[in-house]
């Protein structure tokens, strides 16, 4: 299967030359590379602990924050603003959650979801009217957002959400009937469910439904919109951003109620800007973002114990997804100028 | 009591140090995007600038800082001309990665040189009252009808024009498209990367992981306000700087409101900017399409 084969070795040769370029960094910087290497596989993969309350847990948020990328990405949008609209569904989740400890424990957790959920897609919607109507680049628009989004988490948790002791800089924990439990036998919570489920869902909109053609369309560009004839791309677009926002919202909820189980600042070590490199790496595709996001999700949890064991910053892990998204990039980019040398222009 | 004009002198003096780094690298953007690139890298640029300046003026001074922020700026820029100009790849999205890569980068040196150790770190001032700044305010001052020689008189700025407004008439009649827009993207990233050196050695006097925090995306939002014109960017950039000394200026009014506010405000403001700036004037035609 030479198609599956070329499929899995472009994604395969971007981790190794990210992992590469992460060991030349390190040593370039004075660390001991191959001891954070060892640190960076053990905390991701070194036991069922670690892999299930490391690498899986993390890869919840990314799967999810993942998907809106794509889904964006689908119309030819780019959501740059998850880790915005991840701090947006944490404060609602965390309003919702604190605020209703009376709520039956079957509809605590869906309540908080759906709470996060809103709260992302509202978090977005100013950039979607901007784009819509006055046409401004929606990667800037949300991009800033994220920084009002970091100053608003700072202004709940030390006002109107802050715990009752008024000391602290973080939210009351929310109702333990909201609380998403630990799948069976393991240490990583059903946000892990919910991931796949969208997933899943995601996979079908895009296959198989009238939406999922209309995003493609519109993202192909206005000529094909125009041949396939009565396409409303701004709708498209719209729906599509408000969808990408709902699921980076989703994403904080979850991270609220399976995880912190209460709002802190600095909630999210970067997993806004993680997604885009795993909805990059599976190339868009929502079945391959669950298994780009576990792989993002080993990086992320690998690089919490290359910090504990080897004394290595966790944020050097980025230059190793810079390189990735980088390589993806110019792979899809040769790709591209093969396809136009092989191909002759269409009369 | 406190001396109503002397809040206001300082008011005025840190308005005009706020916008430095912003102004330096907004005017490196205005050319980038003239020639029809956007380049989210400039973020990236900013912090890498910043980064190196600190350990510049460490062991070198000043003056080794500065220049060793605008290189390491234009270091980061190359690695986005290579991608985004030379691969021909998504200009937004290899923008994101090349500033997180200098988040991760500068992050892991930082604490393997630096540590907390440098602080205090200045450069020469010159001018007096509010107007006594720091060398690259007036470096950023010389800079803005510099750009503004570069666009509108010289056969580069043409060319860059050209690949801006339309790149297949362009390259008809015969501009170096890829090449005059790749030097736009170095000097720019050289112009964010002494941005970053102006934050660290005018503003801040030290380094700390991430302290661009979006200074980087603000410019290009500046870009936008400014009409993509030098004076404009400089005009706007000015603006910016003075809507966050506003919160030294309630500070000093002893108005008690939150601090994330303001810390929210230029972000608000700059979203305003793009609806506004958009509806004024257009942008160049080719601004973020792939060559």
């Amino acid at each position: 299967m030479p198609r599956l084969v070329r499929a899995l070795a472009l994604p395969a040769l971007s981790l190794v030359v990210g992992l590469a370029a992460l060991a030349a960094g390190l040593a370039l910087a004075g660390y001991d590379a191959g001891a954070g290497l060892a640190a960076l596989g053990r905390g991701a993969f070194g036991s069922t602990f670690a892999f299930t309350a490391g690498t899986l847990t993390r890869a919840i948020p990314l799967i999810l924050i993942g998907l809106g990328f794509a889904l964006a990405l689908r119309a030819g949008a780019l959501n740059v603003g998850a880790e915005g609209q991840f701090y947006a569904g944490a404060v609602a989740a965390t309003a919702v959650g604190v605020a209703l400890p009376a709520l039956p424990g079957p509809a605590a957790a869906p309540a908080v979801l759906a709470a996060g959920a809103l709260a992302g897609a509202a978090w977005i919607a100013l950039p979607v009217v901007l784009r819509v109507r006055f046409g401004v680049l929606e990667a800037i628009s949300t991009l800033l957002l994220n920084f009002v989004a970091e100053a608003f988490v700072s202004l709940m948790v030390t006002g109107p959400l802050q715990e009752a002791q008024r000391i602290y800089p973080q939210s009351d924990p929310i109702a333990r009937g909201a609380w998403l439990p630990f799948l069976p036998g393991t240490r990583v919570h059903a946000g892990l469910v919910v991931a796949l489920a969208m997933a899943v869902l995601l996979h079908v909109v895009f296959a198989r439904t009238r939406w999922g053609f209309r995003l493609l369309v519109t993202g192909a560009g206005p000529r094909a919109a125009a041949v396939s004839g009565r396409i409303d791309t701004r709708r498209a677009v719209a729906t599509a951003l408000l969808g990408s926002g709902a699921l980076a919202g989703l994403a904080g909820a979850a991270e609220v109620a399976g995880v912190s189980h209460a709002l802190y600042p600095n909630l999210s070590p970067g997993y806004g800007f993680t997604g885009i490199a795993v909805a990059l790496l599976a190339g868009g595709r929502p079945l391959a973002i669950v298994a780009t996001g576990v792989l993002f999700g080993a990086l992320d949890s690998g690089a919490a114990a290359m910090q504990r064991e080897a004394g290595i910053p966790a944020v050097a892990v980025f230059v190793a997804e810079a390189v990735i998204i980088l390589a993806v990039l110019i792979a899809g980019a040769l790709a591209r100028r093969d396809a136009r040398a092989e191909a002759p222009e269409p009369a | 009591m406190i001396d109503g004009g002397d809040v206001l002198l300082g008011f005025v003096a840190a308005a005009i140090r706020v916008a430095t780094p912003l102004v330096l690298a907004a005017l490196g953007e205005a050319v980038v995007e003239r020639g029809g690139v956007i380049n989210l890298g400039v973020e990236g640029s900013m912090l890498a600038g910043a980064l190196a300046a600190a350990l510049g003026a460490t062991w070198g001074g000043p003056w080794a800082g500065f220049a060793a922020g605008g290189a390491a700026g234009l270091a980061v820029a190359g690695v986005f001309a290579a991608v985004a100009i030379g691969a021909r790849a998504d200009q937004i999205i290899t923008g994101t990665a090349v500033t997180l890569g200098a988040v991760g980068l500068t992050g892991a040196v930082y604490r393997a040189t630096l540590g907390t150790a440098a602080a205090g770190l200045t450069i020469p001032t010159f001018g007096a009252g509010p107007l006594g700044q720091g060398a690259p305010t007036w470096l950023a001052l010389l800079l803005a009808p510099l750009t503004w020689w570069l666009l509108f008189r010289t056969r580069f700025g043409l060319q860059l024009r050209a690949a801006g407004e339309g790149r297949e008439e362009a390259e008809a009649m015969g501009v170096p498209v890829r090449r005059v827009r790749a030097l736009a993207v170095l000097a720019g990233g050289m112009l964010a990367g002494w941005g970053g050196a102006a934050l660290v050695l005018a503003q801040v006097g030290s380094f700390a992981e991430r302290m661009t925090a979006g200074r980087g995306f603000i410019a290009i939002a500046i870009v936008v306000l400014g009409r993509w014109h030098p004076v404009g960017v400089l005009v706007a950039g000015l603006l910016f700087g003075a809507a966050t000394a506003l919160q030294f200026l309630f500070q000093a009014m002893g108005l008690a409101v939150p601090y994330q506010l303001f810390l929210m405000f230029p972000y608000v403001l700059t979203l305003l900017a793009l609806a506004r700036g958009v509806g004024g004037v257009r942008a160049p035609a080719e601004l973020g399409r792939n060559a």
